[in-house]
């Protein structure tokens, strides 16, 4: 009997290491790359051969599927591309979550050169100077980043980071079911009963409560306590319309027709509209939230300059061109906007107007420890608030259960101790 | 003597990856970022005691309906012709060796409110029932999940049951109710504590079947502890205190159970 308990809980073990088990690694080999169909042009090629034939390499961090591979015909390979022009070996490995790179760099234990946080990650980064600043004599490219996106509010003097792509957050929405013209859709579709059980929501406090916050009026980079718990309220409000709280099964939901109404980031929105046509796509006239992800470089670095040198080729317009066609957010980058086909440039989606985009969006900062612990248990308390009558009998019918339990198991020792006698 | 040293290997593997890891768990509960003691994350876990709870409560619901579902599937199988029980053992293994991800998301288009279920209800004129996001739809995936481990511990003991021990049971008078209550069940006991253990534990602390099932609105304690490490909240040291918090309720509760089986210790 212990011997199988033994090897189930082996089994076991392994199993939930299995299906936990995330990050992927992928070391880009430049073998299969021979046949290259583009020859690719840069701005100075002498500036990248400074560390030919030196035998370096560097760590590159990035979000999965968020760098073009060329594993579609006729898309560039970017790593490969640039191993081939400077000679550096790229390392190129993936993170899911904001925090998971976080968790990394603050635990140490990895070397990275080049990572790509999003924007009130990269402040909490400065904060804690887990990056650098740039050299940007050795970034000449980053001159072709719009000045819509230079110096936002998460790195005020542009020192840590250069912009990689942007995008915004809207509603997605099936036209069949929501009768409401595109234009005067807003925010307060996600609290119409008419629509109860059909609306997802962000299953992250800081998305969800930012769609609260510009309900009231409020910044998004709020630390009011009240204000917070005003947002919160607003939540809870919502809460018995909500289906459900989600983040990528969005996809599968929309797509599917599951819901007919759900917040969600622009570049990914695209993706979902492409698979079903009923859907639409709008951002709020309101206001909304400005997202920008950007290149930085780790303090805890160990090649700086060669770092600084694949953010240059990350700006090349070819390589943007190539990376933005491939990964469908919206880019920074002026020339390779300009590449782009006049479709995609007119998309109100990707590309909304450049006065909007000014006036009425707000980049996340981080928030301080206080604020971000009371906006984490306000989400708790908001997700795990029951509907009355179940909260009021759960603790009551565990307690008992308990009771009953430690009532058999000394009815059952006084038996057992009365049958030993004998 | 000489075999001690065979365990050697499994000993050091033991003290670096569970001994020191859970040191560290007890590290982090009890510290705060730069190193000063503090209870200050303990006591925070106060405030999630309706997850606790909640987590308690279904898992303990999901173990009590896959014991009731294993135990005759359990006994029948044990009762079955030799070669019948590897083929029938097969078939009760045959969903662990799918992707344990992929069941559970299978079970998000069953349920879903599109999905095959309510399909077949409209198909034939009823209307469509909220399936998903319920602590029900939770529920069930745990049950379908953790099934196996609670048949395969319950089939391995009644399968030494000799077979006489039912006649000599009848032979004494008892009738088949007796005979389970005297005969099976106090045989089976080692089997219930393991089976019951097997599923409590890892339902206890699931967190990916709470949210494809749940919806993100039924709360369970690993996705608070996961939302400390990986989600928005990063906290590790209060994800330590919650975890630290679980494996004493855990352990009291495995103590509680290692009561009704006095002869054999339960596997923890």
């Amino acid at each position: 009997m212990k011997k199988l308990s033994l090897i189930l809980s082996a089994f076991m073990i392994a199993f939930s290491m299995m299906s936990c088990s995330s990050g992927t690694v992928e070391n880009t080999d430049d073998e299969e790359e021979e046949v290259s169909v583009q020859t690719l042009n840069v701005s100075d090629p002498e500036y990248y051969t400074k560390f030919k034939d030196k035998g370096i390499s560097i760590n590159v961090y990035n979000w999965g599927e968020y760098i073009s591979t060329g594993a579609d015909e006729g898309t560039l390979d970017v790593n490969a591309e640039f191993e081939k022009l400077t000679g550096i070996k790229v390392n190129y490995t993936n993170y899911a979550t904001n925090e998971e790179l976080y968790a990394k760099l603050k635990g140490g234990g990895a070397s990275y050169d080049v990572i790509i946080p999003s924007d009130y990650m990269i402040s909490k980064m400065i904060n804690e100077k887990l990056v650098q600043p740039l050299d940007m004599e050795n970034i000449p490219n980053f001159r072709y980043i719009m000045d819509n996106f230079r110096n936002q509010a998460y790195d005020p003097t542009n020192d840590y980071s250069v912009p990689y792509t942007w995008g915004t957050v809207g509603i997605i929405y099936d036209t069949t079911m929501v009768d409401i013209p595109e234009d005067e859709i807003d925010w307060d579709l996600l609290w119409n009963e008419d629509y109860a059980d059909q609306i997802l929501m962000f299953d992250n406090p800081r998305d969800a409560f930012a769609i609260a916050e510009i309900m009231s009026g409020y910044s998004l980079n709020t630390e009011n306590p009240e204000e917070l718990e005003n947002a919160s309220r607003k939540l809870t409000q919502q809460k018995k319309i909500v289906q459900g709280y989600v983040m990528d099964e969005v996809f599968d939901k929309m797509g599917a027709g599951d819901a007919l109404i759900a917040p969600y980031y622009a570049g990914d929105a695209l993706t979902i509209l492409a698979e079903n046509e009923d859907l639409n796509f709008v951002i709020p006239k309101s206001s909304t939230n400005l997202f920008i992800d950007a290149m930085c470089i780790p303090t805890s670095a160990r090649q700086k300059e060669a770092g600084e040198m694949y953010i240059n080729f990350m700006c090349e317009p070819d390589i943007a061109f190539a990376n933005i066609d491939y990964i469908c957010y919206s880019t920074p980058h002026q020339v390779a906007f300009d590449m782009l086909d006049e479709e995609v440039r007119e998309s109100k989606i990707s590309y909304p107007d450049s006065q909007f985009i000014a006036d009425k969006t707000e980049v996340f900062v981080n928030l301080s420890e206080e604020a971000s612990l009371k906006m984490q248990n306000l989400w708790t308390e908001m997700k795990s608030a029951e509907d009355e009558t179940t909260n009021k009998w759960l603790v009551p019918i565990f307690l008992i259960f308990c009771v009953l339990l430690m009532i058999f198991v000394l009815i059952r020792r006084h038996i057992k101790a009365k049958k030993d006698i004998f | 003597m000489k075999l001690k040293y065979f365990s050697a290997p499994y000993l050091v593997w033991m003290v670096i990856f569970i001994v020191v890891p859970l040191l560290m768990i007890v590290y982090f509960a009890f510290t705060t970022d730069d190193g000063t003691l503090t209870i200050k994350y303990i006591s925070d876990v106060g405030q999630y005691a309706n997850i606790f709870v909640r987590s308690i409560w279904l898992s303990l619901i999901a173990t009590a309906v896959c014991l009731v579902i294993a135990y005759p599937v359990a006994f029948i199988l044990s009762r079955m012709d030799k070669h019948k029980q590897g083929t029938m053992l097969m078939i009760v293994m045959l969903p662990m060796w799918m992707n344990f991800l992929l069941r559970t998301y299978a079970w998000m288009t069953i349920l879903g409110n599109n999905g095959i279920i309510n399909h077949i209800l409209n198909l034939v004129g009823l209307d469509s029932v909220k399936l998903i996001n319920t602590s029900g739809a939770v529920v069930l995936g745990m049950v379908y999940n953790y099934l196996p481990f609670m048949i395969l511990p319950l089939y391995s003991v009644m399968e030494k049951i000799d077979k006489s021990l039912f006649e000599a049971s009848a032979d004494l008078g008892c009738n088949s109710v007796s005979t389970l209550i005297r005969v099976v069940i106090p045989l089976s006991a080692p089997g219930i504590t393991s089976g019951i253990t097997m599923v409590f534990v890892p339902a206890i602390s699931t967190f990916i079947i709470s949210r494809m099932l749940g919806g993100g609105s039924n709360l369970l304690i690993g996705d608070l502890i996961e939302m400390q490490f990986l989600g928005n909240a990063y906290n590790p040291h209060l994800g330590a205190s919650i975890s630290l918090v679980l494996m004493v309720i855990i352990l009291v509760i495995m103590t509680v159970m290692n009561q009704f089986d006095p002869d054999e210790q339960v596997l923890m």
